[in-house]
């Protein structure tokens, strides 16, 4: 699970502008992370399967998404620590969760399909090489099957395959078979109670080639929309009227 | 064998080559003309399909009963081996189902760096330069893909489909199969197309479209009836679709459909990539949003912050 920038923020750049500044930003967890967590508790209800959550210790609030998770079913939750300090580039975090599946192997990774500021390639595919196991992303449904599990992979317009894979695999989960679940606070917080978080430290692998960031910018706004101020009726007044020289509204 | 080439990966239905090939195919024949190289289509499945694949300067096939449809782990052999014999200078890919699913396993497998999302690329006193639009678009990264290889995913609609169209018979160079294809841990059990729904949202001239924004399946029925007052459709973004609220037939977008109504009135939607690939080329985009930073503006013609929950149930006055 990783904890992303939330969107809604305003989105400042380091002074050397080749990095976002993470200093003041608010961090969510990346909602296909959230989707991914769906299914694996979806699994573990229709087919027993033991849920770890885990998360890198270097993500902001990553506590609060890991209590989150136990809160919701998981059965443990770990807190990941090793490599580099600033781990946000998706091959650093790929080699540092390859080096603990090493040592703690799982018969399922899930994952989520992507995360909105990864630069250098999604995550599902990245660990499974690492890890010399089968990966399938962009996917929408996953049931345990016989020596494998059963996963629908999703493709523009809405057609999908269903596809029979043999564990140990990697899956990255595009949406869960339902919203996922909510977690009344009061849970969360027996579960910060409580404490469960597991501490560990891991050997990452080696890591991959990485692209070299020249510069980041915010796209220039040259083609931005002719923005309609007042109040709601006045705004509403306007669009009804750009519709009506449209002839797209009668009267 | 030149290392200065550029490779695209083509995507198909088994008959038809995708429209996001085309528009690899025409950013490549730029990139390989800057570097002194040619453009390579790595063709998987039906051989025949070469056939529309003119823009290409080399067709490499490689058709194998694994490869009949997309499956990851044969693609991947199949993308491997392809790579080992060709030595390209870059790798393109489709930021699509293929793209997401291979593209970093390619990448790590290969040693090459890979640049995601990407919207646009460059050659640059010999390096090559890609634009990577992340966080759901509100930044733009630009990163040098160094040394002998690189891999980018690029996003639909970032090139024109045309440059990598002509009427041209290209060279075929088949490549045997690899061993691998026959010992996968992965076969597809199903193929399921998208089922027809209750209204088709490409035939309107008007939509009426609503996003996160709009907070809970309750709140719907207010964007509800300000499309009843318009007699037009609901459309959606996809968390709206996947999260109960509307049918997936009503999503537009990437994984969904593409849209071209003579106007689009976008409510609570932020413009992310995958949303702006279905709707950008709409004649009037009308958005609200209450981020004066949201990615819906750089593509919408008209917007207002005005906050939705105010801004709908006035407009429907105004049209009912
Ligand atoms: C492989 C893949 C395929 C995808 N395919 C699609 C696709 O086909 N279609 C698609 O849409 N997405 C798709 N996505 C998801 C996409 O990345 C975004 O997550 C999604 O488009 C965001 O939807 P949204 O704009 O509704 O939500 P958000 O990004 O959460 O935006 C909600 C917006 O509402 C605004 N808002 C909040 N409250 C109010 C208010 N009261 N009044 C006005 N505005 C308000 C906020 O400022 C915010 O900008 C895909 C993702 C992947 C990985
Ligand atoms: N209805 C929603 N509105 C906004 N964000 C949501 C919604 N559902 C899920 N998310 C996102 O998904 C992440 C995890 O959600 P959850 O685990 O359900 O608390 C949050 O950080 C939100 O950004």
């Amino acid at each position: 699970m990783k904890a992303v920038p939330d969107l809604v923020e305003e989105i400042e750049l380091t002074p050397d502008e080749t990095d976002i500044d993470r200093e003041y930003l608010k961090f969510v967890l990346s909602e296909w992370d959230a989707q991914a967590l769906e299914e694996a508790l979806l699994l573990k209800d229709a087919s027993g399967a033991e849920v770890v959550a885990v998360g890198l210790a270097s993500d902001p609030d990553i506590d609060q998404a890991l209590y989150t998770a136990l809160a919701k079913g998981a059965d443990a939750a770990v807190k990941l620590s090793g490599g580099p300090e600033d781990a946000t580039a998706t091959g650093v975090r790929a080699a540092l969760l390859a080096g603990y599946l090493a040592a703690e192997p799982a018969d399922l990774v899930i994952t989520g399909v992507q995360a909105a500021d990864d630069i250098d390639g999604q995550l599902p595919p990245m660990l499974a090489a690492h890890l010399g196991q089968p990966h399938v992303s962009v996917v929408i449904a996953v049931e345990a099957a016989d020596g494998g599990v059963l996963v629908r992979q999703e493709f523009a317009g809405g057609r999908t395959h269903q596809l029979r894979v043999t564990t140990p695999a990697v899956i990255g989960v595009q949406a869960a078979r339902q919203a996922p679940r909510y977690a009344p606070i009061t849970r969360i917080r027996q579960a910060m109670a409580a404490g469960g978080l597991r501490e560990v430290t891991a050997e990452p692998a080696a890591a991959s080639a990485a692209p070299v960031v020249r510069r980041m910018y915010r796209p220039e706004q040259t083609s931005h929309a002719q923005m309609l101020t007042g109040s709601a009726d006045e705004v509403a007044e306007a669009i009804a009227g750009l519709l009506r020289d449209r002839g797209l509204v009668k009267g | 064998m030149s290392p200065m080439n550029v490779m695209v990966l083509a995507e198909h239905t088994g008959k038809q080559i995708s429209e996001g090939t085309y528009e690899l195919i025409g950013a490549a024949r730029d990139l390989a003309a800057a570097l002194g190289g040619q453009v390579e289509v790595a063709l998987f499945g039906p051989r025949d399909l070469a056939a529309q694949l003119g823009a290409a300067d080399r067709v490499l096939s490689v058709d194998h009963p694994a490869l009949a449809e997309y499956l990851p782990q044969a693609y991947e052999v199949a993308l491997t081996a392809v790579l080992a014999e060709r030595s390209p200078r870059l790798l393109l890919m489709a930021n699509g189902t293929p793209g997401l699913d291979l593209g970093a396993a390619v990448a790590v497998g290969w040693q090459a760096p890979l640049a995601a999302y990407v919207t646009g690329l460059a050659v640059d006193g010999g390096t090559v330069v890609a634009t990577s639009a992340i966080l759901g678009g509100k930044v733009l990264a630009e990163l040098e893909l160094p040394g002998e290889r690189g891999v980018a995913t690029v996003v639909g609609g970032a090139f024109g489909a045309e440059a990598g169209q002509a009427d041209a018979v290209p060279e075929v160079t088949e490549v045997s199969p690899p061993a691998g294809l026959d010992q996968l841990a992965m076969s597809l059990a199903e193929v399921t197309e998208p089922q027809g729904g209750d209204v088709d949202i490409t035939t309107a001239d008007l939509l009426v479209s609503v996003g996160r924004g709009i907070e809970s399946k309750d709140n719907v029925e207010l964007v509800q009836d300000l499309g009843d007052a318009l007699g037009v459709p609901l459309s959606a973004s996809r968390p709206v679709v996947d999260a109960g609220w509307l049918p997936k037939t009503r999503q537009v977008g990437k994984s969904g459909l593409k849209v071209k109504p003579r106007a689009y009135l976008a409510f609570g939607i932020s413009g992310a990539p995958e949303h702006l690939e279905g709707m950008r080329d709409a004649d009037l985009i009308i958005a609200c949003n209450t981020d004066p930073g949201a990615p819906i503006f750089d593509v919408a013609h008209y917007g207002t912050t005005v906050d939705l929950f105010d801004l709908v149930p006035a407009l429907t006055d105004k049209l009912s």
